[in-house]
């Protein structure tokens, strides 16, 4: 018994290694000098399916929606173990919201033979719709939030998913079907230089809107039926306050405060 | 009256013994032969190592680590003794030899040796076997009674040790024994016949059986003599037939280990050697994944260690119970190669190191400060080792979560903090320091003679950027014209090759090297020995590198830098040895200079200090590791500050602050221990030039009331 997993991925900005600030027309964050990595919960995913391909044999393919840019998160996730990795892009597909985006990845997906479909639960700078909205699609059962997975024979996997509060259930659910997954459900391999250059001769195959047969305006910014009016940062609420100086005087300050709010006696 | 019938002309059983010997000799020699053959079997398969250079300063480190002995004395009880038995096995050798012979031609003498001179050689191997036999003694009192716990072994490793190391003591001195029975019997022999006899060195194991002798019968003589004869052989031959067998092996593969040793101890090995690093991207696999990943140096260091536990004695990882004991390394290694290429039986692949032999924890709890390579009498070797592990754990990508964020951040930033590159220099802005201080950075035409190398942690840290704007402020003050490269900057790396990432450890040196060049610098200086390190062994055609310590020495000499009085004269100063500026590079006596150079600061060492300072908890990468243990490196470090009396604790490294600063506070000694870098000290007591009379006159005002005051 071997499992095809399709793992959809996504590039963002990294959040540990930029400094976020709102650029000055206020509709996005400034671009400039940013780093990109992987999202974070898409990198468990992958990891969560090379594991489950190791156990039970299969193949793991690692898809995006962009541009040539981000071949470079295809071609990390490759350096892990990807067997394959296959870009998504057309000028069409520019400014898609969810609902474009989980069209495309329908049509790659209806293109090949997958039995399992992984998403990150969220992304960074997303909203968590695309994974229902693309099992929707192919009418798949969806599993979000999973926080363990395991294959039990071809028919079914064996899940559990984590519960507000702290809870955890256990789920089995059909084949094909897509999940979506949480961090910790791991712990994701390294990689550096060194294996990207190994699979830097690998072919990343491009499909755009004709070789999948996406219609131009079910997707990108004219298919869009959500769209981004505003971005900004919150004004303080009532009550909050920001604290400034060095990272010695915030912490002085803040324990201060807490001590004359009794949090420390 | 008849003279003593000599071993070769005897009759053992149905044999002469000259052809009784002769067999024995051959079978014992050749029984060792064959052992140390399997015994290499494992070397012959190991990974290539680059030890054949520079002959004639191997055979000066053979001269004073191996004959010398020199490191011995470190440890004074049992080094003494090493060294007793040590120089009497030296001595003893060519006794042996003469022993051999003897028993195959009758009255061989090694040439040279006949006359006065073998009269006076006699005398020495008499006393030298004596001391060697009195030496086995003690040591094996002391095994059996006064055990160092430095020879204790955790449970799982429970072996026969303490009987094996009897077994081993017993044996030589059964063999010292047997030659001073050989000597003793034929001696009383002669002189109850009045024939001439031997001189026995008075006092001597010899002279003292010979007494014991003397009323003996002749053939119980003779039988004692021709008896003692093959106890000595067959003594000899199983002591050097089960050597191979365990730590005593030393013995023989010592004189090669110390030969071939380290000579560039201050960077690490190339992950392949006679691979150069164009073509690392066609080695298969990085770094030491199973046994035969070693190379055959690292693999005779396993059966050259003698388990003395001086290595883990210093180890700070072992100290503070992190799972690292660097003799446990070797000496798992050791019985790995033992159980899977064995004398007797064949060859087998064993299991991967990593989850076989070694945990993760413990290949990742080092800080690579060195103590254990600086204790070593044999000059084992342990940071490349672990080193070449983690290679084969990040070739895996098994690579704890906590440093793979500092690990992507060092790519695609150039620094472990995941800060803007645009923010490397944004330690120059605050107002007051560029109102007293112009630091360039060094792009465009900007040109200067010397390259200040900040690094990371002095760029981007709160705390340590103060470090920064020290050296800065002491460089512009003794006129150094310099500049910085600012977001040209990246990382040196020193940690990230340490840690096994090579091939990012490459990148960032390159980006730096060709930064550094096109700067055109004459020289550099930074502050941080790590990045000192790095500058000065790992990168290759770099200026002249300097350490900050270095620089105010010299200006101290040179009168530009001088220092006011301390304030608070009740202050008690400790300086603490960064390792990559100590052990790493013997920097032990600038620091300690500057500091004695400041007027009224009373300065005292810690019980461990120069090269034997212990490691704060490690730098760079270390940083973000977090290791299974007890207790923190710096709390032991601070406490073992407050035990020596002092209140003051002095670095020299960005990242000895962190951790001591840290540990300050873990520790409970906030408000009666604090640090202070040698840096930010000497910047805050140097007498400034500008505004030089205002400032100048109330110094020297100053210190002529306290001259008076005296």
């Amino acid at each position: 018994m071997t499992v095809e997993i399709l793992v959809c991925v996504r590039r963002v900005p990294d959040t540990s290694e930029n400094e976020i600030a709102l650029n000055r027309e206020g509709n996005d964050i400034e671009r400039d000098d940013l780093v990109y990595s992987i999202n974070e919960w898409d990198n468990y995913a992958v990891e969560e399916a090379l594991q489950m391909v190791a156990k039970a044999g299969g193949n793991v393919t690692v898809v995006t929606v962009g541009g040539d840019d981000d071949e470079e998160i295809l071609r990390r996730e490759m350096a892990m173990g990807a067997n394959h990795g296959v870009l998504l892009c057309d000028d069409t597909f520019e400014g898609s919201d969810g609902r474009g985006i989980a069209t495309i990845l329908k049509a790659f997906v209806q293109k090949g033979q997958y039995d399992l479909i992984l998403t990150g639960a969220q992304a960074e700078d997303g909203g968590a719709q695309v994974g229902g909205m693309l099992a929707a699609m192919l009418d798949y059962p969806f599993a979000s939030l999973v926080t363990s997975v395991e294959v039990r024979d071809g028919k079914t996997l064996k899940i559990g998913r984590e519960i507000e509060a702290g809870n955890k259930e256990m789920n089995e659910i059909d084949l094909p079907c897509v999940l979506s997954i949480q961090t910790g459900i791991n712990e994701p391999r390294y990689v550096g230089m060194r294996g990207i250059r190994q699979v830097a001769s690998l072919p990343v195959p491009t499909y755009g809107a004709t070789e999948l047969g996406v219609e131009a305006g079910a997707v990108g910014g004219s298919g869009a039926k959500v769209k981004r009016v505003d971005y900004f940062a919150p004004p303080l609420g009532k009550g909050a306050r920001m604290l400034e100086g060095s990272q010695e005087e915030i912490i002085d300050e803040l324990l201060e405060l807490v001590k004359a709010k009794g949090g420390l006696k | 009256m008849h003279p003593i019938q000599e071993p070769a002309q005897a009759n053992y059983w149905l044999m002469q013994g000259r052809t009784l010997f002769l067999i024995l000799d051959v079978l014992g020699v050749a029984f060792f032969g064959f052992i140390v053959a399997k015994r290499m079997t494992p070397l012959l398969r190991g990974q290539k190592d680059a030890r054949w250079d520079r002959p004639w300063t191997r055979l000066g480190m053979l001269g004073k680590f191996w004959l010398g002995q020199w490191k011995q004395p470190r440890y004074r009880g049992a080094g003494t003794l090493h060294l007793l038995i040590f120089g009497g096995f030296i001595l003893l050798v060519t006794r042996a030899f003469t022993v051999f012979m003897q028993g195959l031609s009758v009255n061989f003498v090694v040439p040279g040796l006949s006359g006065e001179a073998g009269r006076i050689y006699g005398i020495v191997t008499d006393y030298a076997a004596t001391v060697v036999f009195l030496c086995i003694i003690v040591a094996i009192i002391r095994r059996l009674l006064f055990l160092p716990a430095r020879y204790e072994v955790p449970l799982e490793h429970r072996k026969a040790d303490t009987a094996d190391a009897i077994f081993l003591l017993s044996q030589i001195g059964a063999l010292m024994a047997a030659d001073a029975l050989l000597e003793a019997s034929k001696a009383a022999f002669q002189t109850q016949q009045g024939q001439p006899t031997e001189f026995l060195a008075v006092l001597s194991l010899a002279w003292m059986f010979k007494g014991a002798m003397l009323s003996l019968s002749l053939p119980t003589l003779q039988n004692l003599y021709l008896g003692s004869y093959v106890l000595y052989l067959l003594t000899f031959f199983l002591l050097l037939c089960y050597r191979p067998f365990g730590i005593e092996f030393h013995v023989e593969t010592s004189l090669f280990s110390v030969y071939f040793a380290k000579l560039d101890r201050q960077t690490i090995k190339p992950v392949r050697w006679g691979v150069s690093e164009e073509h690392l991207d066609e080695v298969k696999s990085f770094g030491v994944k199973k046994f035969e990943d070693f190379t055959w140096k690292h693999m005779l260091d396993f059966y050259s260690c003698a388990d003395c536990g001086r290595c883990s004695d210093n180890c700070p990882a072992h100290a503070v119970g992190r799972p690292l004991s660097p003799r446990f390394l070797t000496r798992k290694a050791r019985e790995y190669s033992f159980q899977h290429y064995p004398v007797f039986g064949r060859a087998g692949e064993g299991p991967n190191l990593i989850g076989g032999i070694y945990s993760e924890d413990e290949i990742w709890s080092c800080t690579t400060c060195g103590a254990c390579e600086e204790e070593c009498p044999l000059l084992i070797e342990y940071i490349d080792k672990i080193v070449d592990l983690r290679r084969g754990m990040i070739d895996d990508g098994n690579v704890p979560q906590s440093l793979q964020k500092p690990l992507k951040a060092l790519e695609s930033r150039g620094n472990a903090y995941g800060k803007m590159e645009k923010k490397r220099a944004d330690w120059t802005k605050p107002k007051e320091f560029q109102l007293a201080c112009k630091v360039p950075v060094l792009e465009g035409e900007q040109r200067a003679d010397t390259l200040y190398f900040v690094d990371s942690i002095t760029s981007y840290d709160d705390r340590m950027q103060a470090i920064g704007r020290a050296t800065a402020k002491i460089l512009d003050h003794v006129g150094e014209n310099f500049g910085i490269l600012g977001a040209a900057e990246k990382d040196s790396g020193h940690e990230v090759r340490r840690f096994g990432e090579e091939t990012l450890f490459q990148a960032l040196r390159d980006h730096n090297v060709e930064a550094i060049q096109a700067t055109g610098v004459k020289r550099i200086v930074t502050a941080d020995p790590h990045a000192y390190n790095a500058l000065k062994h790992d990168y290759k055609n770099m200026p002249p590198v300097e350490h900050i310590s270095q620089v105010i020495a010299r200006e101290v000499k040179s009168g530009k830098i001088q220092f006011r009085p301390v304030e608070n004269k009740n202050d008690v100063y400790t300086y603490h040895d960064p390792c990559y500026l100590g052990r790493h590079n013997q920097i032990y006596d600038d620091p300690r200079e500057v500091l004695d150079a400041i007027p009224g600061l009373k300065r005292i060492e810690m019980d461990r200090s120069r090269d034997r300072s212990f490691c704060c908890g490690g730098g760079g990468l270390m940083l973000f590791y977090e290791p299974k243990e007890d207790q923190r490196m710096g709390v032991k470090r601070v406490q073992m500050a407050a035990e020596a009396g002092a209140n003051v604790m002095v670095t020299a490294c960005p990242f000895c602050m962190v951790n001591i600063e840290d540990a300050i506070k873990v520790a409970g000694l906030e408000g009666k221990m604090t640090a202070i870098d040698l840096a930010e000290l000497a910047e805050q007591q140097m007498v400034r030039k500008t505004p030089a009379t205002v400032e100048a006159v109330e110094v020297a005002g100053t210190q002529e009331e306290s001259a008076g005051g005296r």
